[in-house]
């Protein structure tokens, strides 16, 4: 069993978007709940969110031993990711196949991506190459 | 992988040898290991052992059971002494791999073989991978090209060639790119993308005399596919296109320069590839499900039955080509459709057809030769020489280039401008790039 990370990518800007219905809202949130519902029943859902915009973020770096913080996104792009999966599958064409589910529901691009590793490093050490 | 001088003829046989085994060694070590580089390396390893073992002691009956039988046995070796391979080792021994487990058969039977070349053939034209990737890791895992042959097919140097394959294991590896033959609610598309590399690596074989082995290495590769699907009329329509192709090579070209269809000597074109390609493309008609490179067969024998390009049926080709765009709606097909309409109802109406994809096909040098021969048998001379100036500056391949330059160089001397129509821009190849 493998992980990949099903990501979201948004541009920044939301306001080119046609505001929706409520109608359409409840669609698009049943279409997400059923999905997420079926990624529980089989195992497959690990973990999932929708992050809030880049302008909430704040970078942190060690800078002559002195930690700074700096306001705003690491990168400044016009696109980001606005939410994410992460999943179990067997093997890439499994993943594609949750990530083709995940389009229809949101209608929005998604990139999949393998973990190399998942978990926490101690329990990962046995894995590493050359230990 | 090694090459060998060929010093005396039993080292050309050796080496005839492991190109004909090299895919099928690497497949099925492939599906034993589940790793890619442990497989080649292993059967480079075999290689040079039977270099050495075959040329004292002869060729062993069964010489692709043999590689594969010694190069598992290195790549046990090799896994034993590392701490990576203790790990995978067990991974094997407990069958948690793959669900065939790890046997290996190396009876003579080729069944299993087969499958596992399948199975990485499907791998290597994974959708998720980008078609260059698609095309070099074919060439050079189931062609058993070098990577520097695989480099000198695609004009890049071998240094990016490598890295190119690099990245390409890399993915397969980290993302666990499956190497199963695809369910069959996906077979259609999957299968078609290992159509289209096969027949990317036939047409990236080109009229260029340096890269033709790519030809033949995607004829073989098309027969391999047919013995593994032989109920996929797709993959026979696939081989009987580029048999019906090759067979016109020898008549395709003289003094460097392309020959058109309508120039070619007939008599040159090789009957044994005709008639293998006729046999197939009745095979298919009788299937009764066609599909785009059937449908381009068809097509290709149509023209190979003709005795002389005036007793072409024409109306037939134009029927074909119909169908085809229904299923494959490109502009490259309204190109090759405009050429047969300008046999049946003048240049005037080709020249219609093209105008509606001239803006399409701008960087396509054969829809400005095209248009050049429609406007030269109008005897509009001054644009026809224009057309065919534009086709040159974008032509790529010599044979090509000195095709359009003997045209150009007609239209500037004057003579007789309906003398040499040349319908047939540039060779069959209609259906060059299906994309």
């Amino acid at each position: 069993m493998s992980q990949y990370l099903l990501s979201v990518h948004a541009g920044q800007a939301q306001d080119h978007q046609e505001p929706i219905s409520p109608e359409q809202m409840q669609g698009f949130m049943d279409g997400v709940i059923a999905l997420e519902a079926e990624m529980d029943a089989s195992g497959t859902f690990v973990f999932g969110g929708r992050l809030a915009d880049p302008d909430a973020a704040t970078v942190v770096r060690s800078t002559d031993g002195k930690h700074v913080m700096t306001d705003g996104p690491f990168v400044e792009a016009k696109e980001h990711i606005a939410g994410f999966y992460i999943i179990n599958a067997d093997d890439l064409d499994a993943a594609l196949a949750w990530a083709a589910k995940v389009v229809t529901a949101i209608n929005a691009p998604i990139e999949v991506r393998p973990f190399s590793a998942t978990g926490r490093v101690a329990d990962q050490v046995h894995q590493m190459p050359g230990a | 992988m090694t090459r060998f001088v060929a010093a005396d003829g039993e080292a050309t046989e050796v080496e005839r040898v492991f190109r004909e085994v090299y895919g099928q060694a690497v497949a099925t070590l492939v599906r034993v290991f589940g790793d890619i580089t442990l497989a080649e390396d292993a059967v480079q390893h075999a290689f040079t052992v039977a270099s050495d073992r075959w040329r004292s002691d002869g060729i062993p009956p069964n010489p692709a059971g043999w590689i594969v039988t010694t190069a598992r046995n290195r790549a046990i070796d090799d896994l034993r002494r590392s701490a990576r391979g203790r790990e995978l080792h067990e991974q094997l021994s407990v069958g948690a791999r793959t669900s065939h487990g790890p046997a290996v058969d190396d009876s003579d039977e080729n069944g299993p073989m087969r499958d596992d070349q399948l199975r990485l053939i499907f791998t290597c034209c994974h959708p998720a991978l980008r078609t260059e990737h698609q095309v070099a890791l074919t060439l050079r895992l189931l062609g058993g090209l070098s990577v520097e042959e695989v480099a000198r097919a695609f004009l890049v140097s071998e240094a990016a060639m490598a890295k190119r394959l690099v990245r390409a294991k890399y993915k397969i590896k980290a993302a666990k790119i499956p190497y199963r033959v695809p369910a069959v609610a996906n077979l259609p598309d999957r299968l078609r993308s290992v159509l289209l590399v096969v027949y990317l690596i036939y047409t990236t074989g080109g009229d260029d005399p340096e890269r033709a082995p790519l030809r033949s290495e995607a004829i073989r590769l098309g027969r391999a596919l047919v013995e593994m699907m032989p109920d996929e009329p797709e993959a026979a329509g696939l081989l009987a296109l580029m048999l019906l192709s090759e067979s016109r090579v020898p008549a395709r070209t003289a003094e460097g320069a392309i020959v058109v269809l309508r120039d070619q000597d007939r008599t040159k074109w090789d009957r044994t590839s005709i008639e293998e390609g006729h046999r197939i493309v009745r095979a298919c008609i009788r299937l009764d499900r066609p599909g785009p490179f059937q449908l381009q067969a068809a097509i290709q024998a149509v023209h190979c039955a003709a005795g002389s390009f005036e007793a072409t049926d024409w109306r037939q080709i134009v029927a074909l080509y119909d169908q085809l765009f229904v299923v494959m709606p490109t502009p490259v097909v309204s190109l090759n459709r405009a050429i047969a309409i300008g046999e049946i109802e003048g240049p005037e109406a080709a020249l219609t057809v093209l105008d509606a994809i001239a803006a399409d096909l701008d960087g396509y040098h054969l829809m400005h030769a095209t248009r050049g021969a429609m406007l030269r048998r109008l005897g509009r001379r001054v644009a026809a020489r224009a057309a065919y100036e534009r086709a040159a500056n974008l032509a790529t391949v010599e044979a090509d280039q000195r095709f359009l330059a003997q045209q150009i160089e007609q239209l500037t001397e004057g003579g007789d401008p309906m003398q040499q129509p040349a319908d047939r821009p540039l060779g069959p190849p209609s259906e060059r790039r299906p994309s």
